[in-house]
Parts: C-alpha cells; structure tokens; sequence
C-alpha cells in the first residue's frame, strides 16, 4: 500500500532543500482516552534523549474519554520551550477535528493521517502522508481489544522516519514508559517498529524538518510543575497534607502520596505525615488552618473555584495569624470556566482574598525548578510571618511537561519562626501573643499542647489586642490592624526577589510572571531581531512588590506588562503600589484564549503598541 | 512550673486545683444552659485530671461558641468561623496527636451552617468530644428558628417553626460517631458523667446538650425551654462513672445494668431504666430516637457507644511523636533521596 500522494504545487515552504534542524512543533490530535499519552511521551523522549531541547503540552478536554484532545511537542535547538503558535507537523489520528486541524495549518506544513481520512483532498499547499494504521497494527497486534491502544504508538515509529529520530532511543524511551512491563512494552515496540518499517518502504520524506543529534539536554530531566511541587513540598518537611480534588491541582496531591509513601515512612514504618482528602475546599483549608494552628507544616493544592470557597476561612488566617501554604494552580475562570486551561487570572483575587483589609503573600513560580525551591520558599515564609502563602502556579506549568537541570537540594534550613516553647516560658514567665517586640509586625506563639500554665492563649477571628483577649475598642482593633500591615510590610524585604534581565540602553521595559516568562523570553529574541527593539525585562516572582519592581518600573519610559488573563490583574497590583504618577507608564498585553502564551503574540501586541 | 499554694485545702490526681480549670468571666446572659454546661466541663476535667495544657478548646461562631472563653483559661482556644469547626479540630489532631480536643458549637452552627462538616467529622471517628449546646434557636443574631428546633414550636413573636427538626444524635449514629448521647444542661449528675465518660472514649464523642436559651426561646410554646425540657424528658439510663484510678467497689447487677469498660480502662455503668435497650446496638439506637421523636419526648442518656472501631488517627498510622514538633532530620529526606528521584525523571 503506497502512497500516491503527488508533491503538491506550491508546498514550497518545507521543500526548498534546506533542512530545517532541530526546530518544529509537532501536533498530535487524538481522542482523549485513546492511550495517545504513552505514545506522545515516547515520542518526546527520544527527542529528549537526542540532546535537542522540548517541551510537551497537552491540550485537553473536561472529560474521560471521547473528546478531541490534541497535543503538542515543540523542539528547539535554541532552548525556547514556551508554545509556538504555528504547527509544522500533523499527526492527525482524530476524525472528528482532522478537517479544522488541517485547515488551520500554515502553507507548507506536513499532514501524517490515517488512510480512511483521506485528508489529502482538503489542501493543496501542505505535504500530505497517508499510513493505514488498521493494517499495519493488525500484524502486530493479534489481539484485538488491543489494538485501539497500540496503534498510537505506530505513528510514533513513522514520525521517527519522517523526522530522523533514531529508533534506538524510541526503543528506550518505550522501555523506560513501560518499566514494569515487559509484555506491555515488547508490543509497544513492535508497533513502534512497524510504524518505521511501513514508513521506510512506501512514504518519500518531503517535510525538511529533522531532528539531529545534539547535547543541549545531558543531565536534564523532564517533569510536570505539580510533580515538581509535590517533591518540593516533601522537602520543605511539609507535614499536613488536606484536600479536595479539582483539576488542574489534584496531580499534585496525588503525586505528593506516592512521594511520601516511599520517602517518608519512619523506620518503624509509621508516616511523618497525614495527608486527608476533605469533603470540600472549605475543609481542606480548614484543616491546614487547624494544623498550622497546632504547629505541623500544613498545605492544600486548588484552583480557583477552591480558592473562592477559601475565602472566609483565608481571612481567618490573616487576621489570626496562622501559618499555610495553598498552591493555586490557576485555570480558565470565572465560575467553572475553561477547567482544563491555562490562565493567570487569579491574580487579584487571590491577593487580597477575603473581607475586610485582607492582603497576603504569593509565591509566583516560572519553571519546574522553581515550583521545587518555591516549596521551602512557602513553608518558611508562612512561618516566618505566620500567615497563608499562596503559591500561583498554572495548568500549564503545573501540568505539562517540562524539561529542567535537575533540582538543587534546599539550602535553606527549615525555619519555623518565632515559636515559644516550655522553656522559653520558663524563663519569660509569660508572653503576649500578638506584641510587636521585635519591630517587624511579627508576634510570638505557642502551640497546643505545650506544658506551661502560661502557654495558652485564645485564637478568635473576633477583635482582639495583643494579649488576644477580646477586644472591641477602636484603639485596639486599628493598633492591630497597623501592625498586621507593618508585617505585611517586613515581608517585602523576604520574598524572593524578582529576576532583571538587561538590555542595551533600553527604553521599554517588559513585566511579566509564572509561564508568561517563556513566551515573553522568546519574544525579547524576536523583538531584537526582527524589529531592532531592545527591551529590559523584570520576571516577578513574588507579591508584595519587592524594591526592585518600583525602581525597574521608574527606570524606563513605558513598561509592559504580559499576562494571561483579561483585566490586566498584575498591573492593576502594580497601579495601587506604586508612585502614581508612574501609573501612566505601565501597558497591558493580555492573553486570554486558555492556550499557554506564545512569543509571536506578544511580539505582534507590543511591536502595533509601539507603531511599528 | 506549677504553682500549688500550701493552704490549697483539695487537688486532682495531677496536683491541680479546680481554679486552675477555670475561665473568664462569662459574658452570656444569666441563667444561660450554657454556663451550665462549662460549668460541667470544668468539673469533669477535673475530676478526671485531665493536664489542661493538652486540652485544644475548638468553637464555631455563636453564643455558644463563645463559651470555651469562659472555661480552662489554661488550654490554646481557637473560636473559628461560622459551621466549620470540625476541619480546624481534625487539621489540629493531624497535627499533635495527644491532643484532647473539645469542641463546643451551637444548633445552628451544627445543624444549619456546619452540617457538612459535622456529618464529615462523624464519619471520620476522629478523637474529639463535640458538644452541641442545643437551644433551637439564633441567640447572637436575636431570634431565628435553628435546625434542630422542634415542628411547631413557637417563637416569642409567635411564628410557628413548620420544618421538621434534625436529629444530631440519630445523624451522628448513622453515620459512624462512637460515642453518642444527649442531656439536659440543667442536669448537672447526668451531664458531668457523661463528660467524664467522653474523656476517657478514643474516637468521636457526640453530646447534643439541651440547653435553654432564657432570652429568646424559654417561652410558653417552645420545646427548648427549661420547663418543656423538665415536663417532656425521658431518660434511658440512671449512669455513674467510675474512673480508670479509681476502684470498683459498687456491686452492679449485669441483668439491669451495662457496664461499658472505655479506652482508657473507666468503666462506665449504666443502670436501664428501659428494659432491653443495649447502648452498644446501633440499629436500636436509631429507632428508639426516632420512637422518642414521634412521641415528642425529650429522650436523654447514652444512646450508642462502641469502644471497637478505629479511630481517624489509629488509621492514619504517624508516628507516635506529633507532626506538629518533627525535626528537621526526619521531615526533610536526605540528598539521596533527591538524587534518587531526579534519576527517575531524566
């Protein structure tokens, strides 16, 4: 069965002769439920395992099985791992979205689709392979309930062909895949193979992209964001672990189990952990209140309709003064929304969540690396100034895949802030709870169970003074209220501080945070080198607003601000905490469509907001 | 360091004296149940020597809820919000484990606002004693019928509640609670045993304590009111606890009287006024609540208890040492471990 598709006219994009190396993405359009996740994971290994730098993102529907899920593998030989937006190569395994699939591609791109689709007719302008999956797995694959599963990983075996990747790391990344089973692996591979065998005998490769051999990725490794968290967290001594499962968040947890299951069983075979899963998000932030209350490490991972029902008990804990981590991994809001897109859009809400003068402090990590160290990061600061710490991580970097150095062991001792024992009392006889001695906002406590006759005091969300009595006089509530800011204040100086990235000379500042950062990043490249516009560029990682961002903001004439979601939330930050005749520097890019920011539209935002 | 006055004529097992039990003033209104029922509470930590600093007092929002302030001034309190105090009891257990928690909420805050986390919190089993102190009505917020107000009992202004009532006790029984009761804040013998035999249970204790509101619902037409509780209530069993350092040395005879042994050795003797009702037989628990519900009696005593299940932290399995006070050297694995993982992700 060979293909007798014609070279088309005019597909003259990949055919020119140049090779194009190491830089494409690669779409997968699948059915969700289909076992296409082994095979796109194989596929991005061996890329991986070439040197050539990748990253993989699944674009996924809210459903089980049924739906069209598409993914999408982006290699680059200059390490940009953000989406790119156009697609190169199309495997195209879905009936029901092959046709849009191959009407939104870009002239001259390649289509690889199973025969009975016969896509080949839509266009004109693209390459076209036809293989005969049916066929192909039907003689590796006797049994025939298992055929649905296996023939994914045939195409894998034919993009190697058409790409030049070597069948030799596909064979070691579907063992690795498939590590426990041997069985499992053996057909995978032979499918693998027959893929490449058919590919090999009947398809003339026309596409010009390949990938070669490089060493950009020696010592990397490829994990998700929520994976990543879930090690840090484990490191961080977190203790308490409660929660309510909601996409993008529940990897995290779940992840969490078996990482603590294997590392965190004593000797005696007993855990140094809890982790509860609660009967809503309510609970669960309860709980970590409860448990941070009593002295564990305790954290809880949602997404935003979690984080609206942690509102009153969030204020709570801002006001009490106890100590939390909540991981956030934003999704497409408002209400249900998009539940398994990416967005930045809880931003505002999540910095002052609750009633009343409510602020709190979070952690923004860009990369995989910094959703392990961010982890200790959280603990220490929620200790430190004995408050919730929100860190904003997203679907996409929580959820995806993404290639890293490897993770450095934490530095950093664990710190578990002022915290009086009985020999402290002892000695101090008594303590106030909520007494500023020390200047920064930050009191000291006890925990339960500690024996001294003075050790108790009374936690209330009620107006209290400093002995935390109740207290409904004017002087006591703003006194108290004056120093929670004077805290929130001190916090500043400790939160991880943002990341500078110099230009030469410029004029135009870039803002950005989270994900945004490699979009952004590959967008400075494209700026400078399509346009001649230099840019400076100031990564947030943290809320409240180190120094640096008032004096990055001053320093250049207009500043742009990139961020997924629609009201321009982080500038809105930005307006009411600094000067305010530097409000009028500040610009929006926005992205909002649910898919992770790529370079090209923030270069075509900022390049028509400059007029060029 | 403990004090003990030399002319402190009477202490507990542990050396304390009740002062050191006690709390604030209390700020509710005179002749409130629920002064009462810190009263009790008082007495019965006491009586059973109970170290105050291992006690956590948990509390909603509330009259009620105000109550822990007016009890042990020297255990940690945390009054929380509206509904939700169980998951900061459970999120405290997680966290030091040789806790006694004490949660005191209202009817509303359990059985309107909390109902979710209260029905998750039975299942749970976890160790805790969570009191309702039951008055059928809002007292902070001056007057609106509760869920556990009975049909047709009146308010002052004469709205008649025309929703049925929920049944805490029969709730808590269902589904999983393993020591449940009620009683009557105004009977201080059978309330301070039943405390005292809360103390000595492993697992969820679940005491709904009528308990007159005298400014709002202690009226002609109201079933929470001292006189309808006096005229209306029927009692289960005639109890006496005989504490784990105490000896036995009443006779009781097993054909009238069950003696339940607790966790901690105590012995509880509950002498039948009822014929036939076993404590320990779920399925007749539930019914004879529901009997007393269609009879319109105010049906009090120990309903269920079960000293076999697990509790949520025996099936958690932590160490022994609480989580809360872990060293550094054991909640953060070495670099090999990291090393070990990283390995796995290349």
């Amino acid at each position: 069965m060979a293909t007798t598709d014609i070279v088309p006219q005019g597909a003259g994009g990949q055919l020119g002769g140049n090779r194009i190396v190491n830089d494409m993405s690669i779409q997968v359009a699948t059915v969700n439920g289909s076992g296409s996740q082994s095979s796109n994971t194989v596929l991005l290994r061996a890329i991986f395992q070439m040197g050539v730098p990748i990253s993989g993102k699944n674009l996924f529907p809210s459903n089980i099985a049924g739906l069209p899920t598409w993914y999408t593998i982006r290699a680059n030989k200059d390490g940009y791992i953000g989406r790119k937006k156009e697609i190169d190569f199309l495997v195209a395994m879905n009936s029901e979205t092959a046709r849009d699939d191959v009407m939104s591609l870009a002239a001259g791109g390649s289509v690889l689709y199973d025969e009975p689709l016969a896509l080949n007719k839509l266009r004109d302008d693209l390459i076209f392979y036809s293989v005969p999956y049916d066929k192909i797995v039907a003689t590796v694959c006797p049994e025939a309930k298992l055929r649905k599963l296996v023939k994914n990983m045939v195409y894998v075996g034919v993009v190697a062909h058409l790409l030049e990747i070597e069948m030799g790391e596909v064979e070691k990344a579907i063992r690795k895949q498939f590590a426990k089973k041997v069985k499992a692996a053996n057909l995978n591979l032979a499918a693998a193979q027959a893929g490449f065998d058919y590919a090999k005998a009947n398809l003339q490769k026309r596409t010009t992209f390949c990938i070669e051999r490089m060493n950009k990725t020696a010592g990397k490794i490829i994990v998700d964001g929520n994976s990543a968290a879930a090690l840090g967290c484990m490191f961080a001594g977190c203790t308490v672990v409660t929660w309510y499962p909601i996409t993008p968040s529940s990897s995290l947890v779940e992840t969490m189990i078996d990482y603590m299951k294997e590392y965190r069983i004593g000797p005696d075979g007993k855990a140094t952990f809890a982790i509860v899963q609660a009967e809503d998000e309510l609970a669960a932030i309860g709980m970590v209140i409860g448990a941070g209350w009593a002295g564990a490490r305790s954290m809880t991972a949602t997404a935003g309709p979690g984080i609206s029902l942690m509102s009153e008990f969030a204020g709570l804990a801002y006001y009490a003064e106890i100590p939390g981590v909540i991981w956030d991994i934003q999704r497409v809001g408002p209400s249900t929304g998009l539940p398994t897109r990416t967005s930045q859009g809880d931003i505002l809400c999540t910095a002052f969540l609750s009633h009343g003068d409510t602020k709190h402090i979070m952690l923004i990590p860009s990369s995989v690396a910094e959703c392990f160290s961010m982890a200790s990061e959280a603990f220490n600061l929620a200790e430190q100034f004995q408050t919730l710490v929100f860190v904003m991580s997203d679907l996409d970097l929580g959820m995806n895949n993404w290639m890293s150095d490897p993770f450095e062991y934490p530095t950093a001792p664990i710190n578990r802030g002022k915290v009086l024992d009985k020999d402290d009392l002892l000695k101090l006889g008594g303590f106030a709870r909520y007494k500023d001695l020390d200047g920064d906002g930050v009191g000291y406590r006890t925990l339960p169970g500690t024996e001294h006759p003075a050790a108790a005091y009374f936690t209330r969300g009620s107006g209290h003074n400093d002995k935390s009595n109740y207290s409904e006089r004017p002087d006591d509530y703003e006194n108290n209220m004056e120093r929670l800011n004077r805290k929130f204040e001190t916090a500043r100086s400790f939160v991880p501080r943002p990341e500078i990235l110099k230009g030469d000379n410029a004029k135009i500042g870039i803002i950005a945070y989270g994900t945004s950062h490699w979009g952004v990043s590959e967008s400075r490249d494209q700026l400078r080198k399509e346009y001649a516009i230099e840019t400076d560029y100031l990564r947030l990682r943290a809320y409240p607003f180190t120094r640096e961002v008032h004096e990055f903001i001053e320093q250049h004439d207009r500043t742009y601000i990139v961020e997924q979601n629609r009201d321009a939330q982080m500038l809105s930050l930005l307006r009411l905490d600094i000067k305010p005749e530097l409000t009028t520097r500040l610009r929006s890019i926005s992205h909002l469509d649910g898919l992770p920011l790529d370079a090209r539209s923030v270069t075509d935002e900022l390049t028509m907001m400059e007029g060029k | 360091m403990v004090t003990t006055p030399t002319t402190q004529p009477k202490t507990n097992r542990i050396g304390l004296s009740v002062v050191d039990y006690k709390g604030g003033k209390t700020t509710l209104c005179a002749g409130c149940g629920h002064n009462a029922i810190s009263e009790r509470i008082i007495e019965a930590m006491y009586d059973m020597g109970v170290q105050p600093e291992r006690v956590a007092k948990l509390s909603g929002i509330g009259c009620s809820s105000k109550s822990p302030a007016y009890f042990m001034n020297r255990s940690h309190s945390f009054n929380s919000v509206h509904g939700r105090m169980p998951s900061i009891a459970t999120g405290a257990m997680l966290a030091n484990r040789n806790l006694v928690a004490l949660g005191v909420s209202g009817d509303g805050d359990t059985a309107s606002i909390g109902i979710g986390q209260f029905v998750h919190l039975m299942r749970r089993n976890l160790p805790m004693i969570y009191i309702i102190e039951d008055n059928g009505v809002y007292g902070l917020t001056k007057s609106q019928f509760s869920a556990t107000a009975d049909l047709g009992s009146k308010l002052k202004s004469g709205v008649l509640n025309d929703l049925p009532p929920i049944d805490t006790c029969g709730l808590a029984i269902e589904l999983g609670a393993t020591f449940v009761g009620r009683s009557f804040s105004g009977d201080k013998r059978q309330l301070s045993t039943m405390l005292k035999a809360a103390i000595a249970h492993h697992g969820t204790v679940m005491l709904d304590v009528v308990s007159p509101c005298v400014t709002f619902n202690d009226h002609e037409g109201s079933t929470k009111s001292y006189k309808y509780v006096q005229d209306h209530e029927e009692t289960l069993q005639e109890m006496s606890f005989v504490p784990h350092f105490e000896e036995i040395n009443v006779e009781y005879d097993a054909g009238t009287t069950t003696s339940v042994t607790m966790h901690d050795g105590s012995h509880l003797q509950l002498r039948k006024l009822e014929e036939d009702y076993d404590p320990t037989d779920r399925i007749a628990a539930m019914k004879r609540l529901s009997e007393a519900h269609d009879k319109g009696e105010v049906l009090t005593g120990v309903f269920y208890v079960n000293t076999k299940a697990p509790s949520f932290i025996d099936m958690l399995n932590m160490v022994d040492q609480p989580l809360a006070t872990l060293p550094e050297s054991i909640t953060r694995p070495g670099r090999e471990v990291l090393e070990a993982a990283m390995e796995e992700l290349r």
